[in-house]
């Protein structure tokens, strides 16, 4: 039998109803790999003796209708979770206990699952490569000293280095999409009010999706299942009837319309990337689909008005770590000089930074000339994919303008790390659902991601049309456990 | 829309020959009557012990999202049918950001641009006349926690159960000219919300809080001056007394030569005065957007329709019922519908007797009894019912009006019923014709001399007569009959 | 639209984070190159479009006026920077 870590989610979900595995053998094959993984620094918190006794309690009086029986996942430590460290990747929450959960991973709860741990991402979901944590950057398991992605850096680096069998992130601007893209796996982003956002430590508000993290199609079809629902403790989030994604996904695609946005064609884009691209629109076509070039003009502005939307939204979202309630507190003369140094030592430079502008673009005199004004373009961005949608039912694209980069390449220039984002942006904006998918790898031999972005609510579409390129791909992330002696 | 008669006294701050009109504007902050808060299911009792009543949401933990209250936009929308005004149906909700220990979130929920209520009026009812007040708009908001600084003599204590209660922000348009106009329009306002059970007023208890834009301008002057914010009165009191040192200062200003600065004061009840807050350069950038957690409020035209249909009779219209059904003075139908405890009593009473009796019953003995045992209406010692009772009594002739004022006080004690106490102390009038002329014919007989003086023009001795027969009778004569007869055999 | 160090002095006190002078021009500089990115907005005639302030495709839930949050007190203080069982405690607000 393959090594238990090297199973798919869905086959152990099967095994374990068999009976031909149990939790605990799971949960331990798991947990050890992970102990020999520290070098990559995907764990914040683990949750290893707990997490344990909960398996060897369900090996003892086993419930098997469960999407998730006794599963093993460590999930991004943006989550909430009751009793369990969460710090968003900030020393401002560093010894910070819920005592509550979030939807999302209740749901999860709810299903069976078992949280083994937290996983580390950049500080409060700001950053593409998990490099602005306060608890370290963590590697990439493609090769050493390569960024993971991010902002769930983390939640791609364990997953891809299988130290859990799926994981969940959150994608606010790329967040699940671009780190899938850099260590080889998938990940989606539902649209937004699929998943609710309760408990969920919040960035940019509007922007904020919950999503699944996992090595292939079926798995992130099953785990969408699990985690989307409609939540009234959200009051964004949507009450639509949700599928069934696993039973109904299949590979026909014959007759699917698939859009080419011509803005994506970036200037200066690797070759590879585009080559990726084209290999993509010929699976389409070879598989009875049919390629549509589309227009999305005002693509080119999707960067900017998202970063004005998302620091707006964050600076205000960020204003409750202030020392009062829970969390890190300074040593102030009086109130104010408190909150200035909490703030100030609690916080990161690229926090910060974001917190600025945030600030700036919502202070007096400034509000319609940024914000105001980024909130239109954002209406002319979505009306641009609505036209797009009366013509095809799907777009492709490239997921990064690139593959993973060293640690440490872009951290002095916060734009280069930003153009990233480049074509991940634009779906938050719209609101829309996504996936990543590996499809090729660069001449370093470094994973790169196709991404098929679909109408709202239009998940099992996209989850579709992805499982037929991944079948058609036949994609093998080339990972040699570097980091374990 | 000013209405004032010619003799109304204007409220003028005059120095040397100058006279200065005072231009008021109010904000009143209103806790709004509901179960639980605003975005939160917390309760919003008052006087519980700290952070007892405090909710994740409350107290902004990581993740915690609002989600609305309905009642309290009905609460909303019935206050601005009361104060007829223009229902929006889409509001916003914004974020005001803004640091404090007691707020929680950093921000607070508001509404700025799109607010869930226009325009309206409210109608003062002042001694020369009705004056029409402008409301420019109602909208909701949270309120924000305590902060206790006297308990602690190093740190300040911070109490989350207030964070989070709907307030309706209600701002007048600066239409308010004197001292007795800002206690008449916050009376009104309070009346029609308690009439409406969407606040219950009390300002005791902070549930009725304001802040006062003052600023002065020369009478006759068409143009506004710069205006101050005093923030936070808590009584009506405080609010004319800020006013007057304010406007006096204002004035003191001017006549100096000076110009007034547009700042936010605080009223220091101990020294009697206003002074400037500290000024925090950035305070006033609160960074307005809409809440990105939340949607826009779109009310469709059914849901409005169903609370107009279900707004009870407000003070106004009472009024105007009481005059024309009752006929009552204006003066009279003010002082009863006011406060709505006070004309649900009067309505009970006048259901059942006379409506003149019981007014002057009402407005008189009975407000006197509870104002020396300082109690509210709703208190009384005296049930509607045994009120009436006594009114019935004495429309009847059973007893005299004398009489049932020593009956009114043996009521008071356990809420006695009057025609009980009439048959134990035997207190029933006299008016059988022929038992009074008994009465009487003794007393003139005994009483020759001033008959005859009586007789010969010595008008004022009538009075001694009736005294006489009254206590021959121990007060148990119908003085009416007294009169009728005595004039009979007198003349 | 520069950036200059007094407005980063003037944005660090309404954000509440406080900000040496060597940071505060490091600063000045990193808003200033995004400022210059973000500035392309400027290319855009939005006049006669509507803002979209919410992606979400739902009308705003209503909820109804019940109370379902018991007391936790402890709960609520349980990660408060300061001890205290009744109450948070912050350094005096100077007025």
């Amino acid at each position: 039998m393959s090594n238990i870590i090297d199973l798919k989610l869905f086959e152990l979900v099967e095994k374990i109803k068999k009976k031909e595995i149990s939790s605990t053998e799971v949960t331990k094959a798991f947990i050890d790999r992970s102990q020999k993984s520290k070098k990559l620094n995907s764990y914040i918190t683990e949750n290893f003796e707990n997490a344990l006794q909960k398996a060897k309690q369900f090996d003892e009086k086993p419930d098997f209708n469960k999407k998730l029986p006794s599963i093993p996942l460590a999930v991004k430590d943006l989550f909430c979770t009751k009793n369990i460290r969460t710090t968003a990747g900030s020393k401002i929450l560093e010894n910070f206990i819920p005592t509550y959960e979030s939807t999302v991973t209740q749901n999860i709860l709810n299903e069976g699952g078992i949280i083994i741990g937290k996983l580390n991402c950049d500080e409060f979901a700001m950053g593409s490569s998990n490099e602005t944590s306060f608890f370290g950057n963590v590697q990439n398991p493609i090769s050493e000293n390569l960024v993971p992605g991010g902002s769930s850096g983390g939640s791609s680096s364990a997953l891809a280095a299988k130290l859990t069998p799926a994981t969940i992130g959150t994608d606010t601007g790329g967040s699940i999409r671009q780190p899938a893209s850099f260590t080889g796996t998938v990940g989606l982003k539902p649209t937004y009010g699929s998943c609710s956002r309760y408990g969920i430590v919040a960035f940019a508000s509007s922007l904020d999706q919950a999503g699944p993290m996992t090595q292939n199609v079926k798995d992130c079809a099953l785990m969408l299942e699990v985690i989307s629902s409609y939540d009234n403790k959200d009051s964004t989030s949507v009450d639509f009837k949700r599928g069934q994604y696993l039973k109904d996904l299949n590979e026909n695609i014959k007759g699917k319309k698939i859009g080419i946005p011509k803005q994506y064609r970036v200037d200066g884009m690797p070759k590879e990337i585009d080559e990726l691209w084209k290999k993509g629109m010929k699976i389409i076509e070879d598989n009875g689909g049919e390629i549509i070039e589309i227009n999305l003009p005002n693509t080119n502005y999707a960067l900017p008005t998202y970063y004005i939307v998302a620091p707006a939204e964050a600076s205000s979202n960020l204003a409750r770590y202030d020392g009062v309630k829970y969390g890190f507190r300074s040593k102030g003369e009086n109130l104010i000089d408190m909150y200035e140094k909490t703030r100030s030592e609690g916080f990161g430079d690229e926090v910060k930074r974001r917190i600025m502008i945030g600030t700036y673009v919502l202070s007096s005199g400034y509000y319609d000339a940024y914000y105001l004004k980024a909130q239109k373009v954002r209406r002319l961005i979505k009306n641009d994919f609505d036209e797009a949608y009366k013509k095809v039912d799907a777009i492709l694209t490239p997921s990064t303008p690139s593959s993973a980069f060293k640690i440490g390449e872009k951290t002095n220039d916060p734009v280069s790390m930003y153009l990233n984002d480049i074509f991940t942006v634009p779906i938050n904006l719209a609101g829309l659902p996504a996936i990543s998918i590996p499809a090729g790898h660069d001449k370093s031999g470094y994973p790169l991601g196709l991404q098929v972005i679909g109408k709202a609510f239009d998940e099992q579409n996209i989850l579709n049309i992805a499982y037929s390129i991944e079948k058609n791909i036949n994609f093998k992330n080339n990972i040699n456990d570097w980091w374990i002696n | 829309m000013d209405k004032l008669s010619k003799e109304n006294k204007e409220y003028l701050i005059k120095r040397n020959t100058n006279e200065y009109e005072v231009v008021i504007g109010l904000e009143v902050h209103a806790q709004v009557l509901s179960e639980s808060k605003l975005f939160s299911t917390s309760p919003t009792k008052f006087g519980s012990e700290p952070n007892t009543q405090v909710s994740l949401v409350d107290a902004a933990f990581p993740g915690m999202l609002p989600v609305i209250n309905e009642f309290c936009i009905k609460q909303a929308i019935k206050t601005g049918i009361g104060l007829n005004a223009k229902i929006n149906k889409k509001s916003i909700f914004d974020r005001k950001n803004y640091f404090y220990a007691d707020l929680p979130q950093g921000y607070q929920i508001s509404q700025y641009k799109n607010p869930i209520v226009g325009e309206g009026t409210v109608t003062l009812d002042l001694p020369n006349g009705e004056k029409k007040i402008g409301i420019e708009r109602l909208h909701l908001e949270q309120d924000a926690g305590k902060s206790i600084h006297d308990i602690d003599p190093n740190n300040t204590l911070v109490d989350l159960n207030r964070s989070g209660v709907a307030l309706m922000e209600i701002v007048s348009k600066p239409d308010l000219r004197s001292l007795d106009e800002v206690n008449s329009y916050i009376k009104k306002l309070r009346s029609i919300m308690r009439y409406l059970g969407t606040c219950d007023g009390n300002m005791q208890e902070g549930s009725l809080r304001a802040d006062v834009n003052v600023s002065v301008r020369k009478k006759g002057s068409k143009e506004l001056g710069t205006r101050c914010e005093i923030k936070n009165v808590n009584s009506i009191k405080f609010m004319q007394m800020a006013i007057d040192y304010e406007a006096n200062r204002q004035v003191d200003v001017i006549e100096e030569g000076g110009s007034i600065d547009q700042e936010t004061r605080l009223f220091d009840t101990k020294k009697n005065e206003t002074r400037s807050m500290r000024s925090k350069e950035d305070a006033h950038d609160y960074r307005y957007f809409p809440d990105p957690d939340l949607l826009p409020l779109e009310l469709d035209e059914n849901f409005i329709n169903d609370i107009k249909k279900n707004i009870p009779e407000l003070p106004d219209e009472k009024k105007k019922r009481f005059i024309e059904k009752f006929k009552l003075s204006p003066y009279e139908a003010n002082i009863l519908v006011s406060d709505i405890d006070t004309s649900k009593y009067f309505e009970e009473v006048s259901k059942n007797s006379d409506v003149k009796l019981a007014t002057n019953w009402i407005t008189g003995e009975l407000f006197a009894l509870l104002n020396e045992k300082n109690l509210e209406i709703t208190e009384s010692p005296i049930s509607s019912k045994n009120l009436s009772k006594l009114i019935n009594l004495i429309k009847k002739g059973t007893i005299s009006g004398k009489i049932a004022k020593t009956i009114f006080e043996l009521m008071s004690d356990g809420d006695k019923d009057p025609e009980k106490i009439v048959e134990e102390k035997g207190l029933k009038q006299q008016s059988d014709p022929k038992e009074l002329e008994k009465i009487i014919d003794k007393i003139i007989s005994e009483n020759p001399k001033n008959v005859e003086l009586y007789k010969s023009g010595k008008d004022k001795l009538f009075g001694f007569f009736v005294g006489q027969v009254m206590k021959s009778s121990g007060g148990k004569a119908n003085p009416q009959l007294v009169n009728e007869i005595l004039k009979k055999k007198l003349n | 639209m520069t950036i200059d160090l007094k407005t980063v002095k003037h944005i660090s006190k309404l954000s509440r984070i406080s900000i040496d002078d060597n940071k505060a021009k490091k600063l000045s500089d990193d808003l200033n190159s995004i400022f210059k990115f973000i500035e392309k907005l400027e290319e855009l005639d939005t006049e006669k479009i509507e803002p979209l302030t919410s992606i979400a495709e739902t009308n705003l839930k209503l909820r109804k006026d019940e109370i379902k949050s018991k007391n936790i007190r402890e709960d609520i203080l349980k990660n408060s920077p300061e001890d205290n069982k009744d109450f948070f405690v912050v350094p005096k607000v100077v007025e």
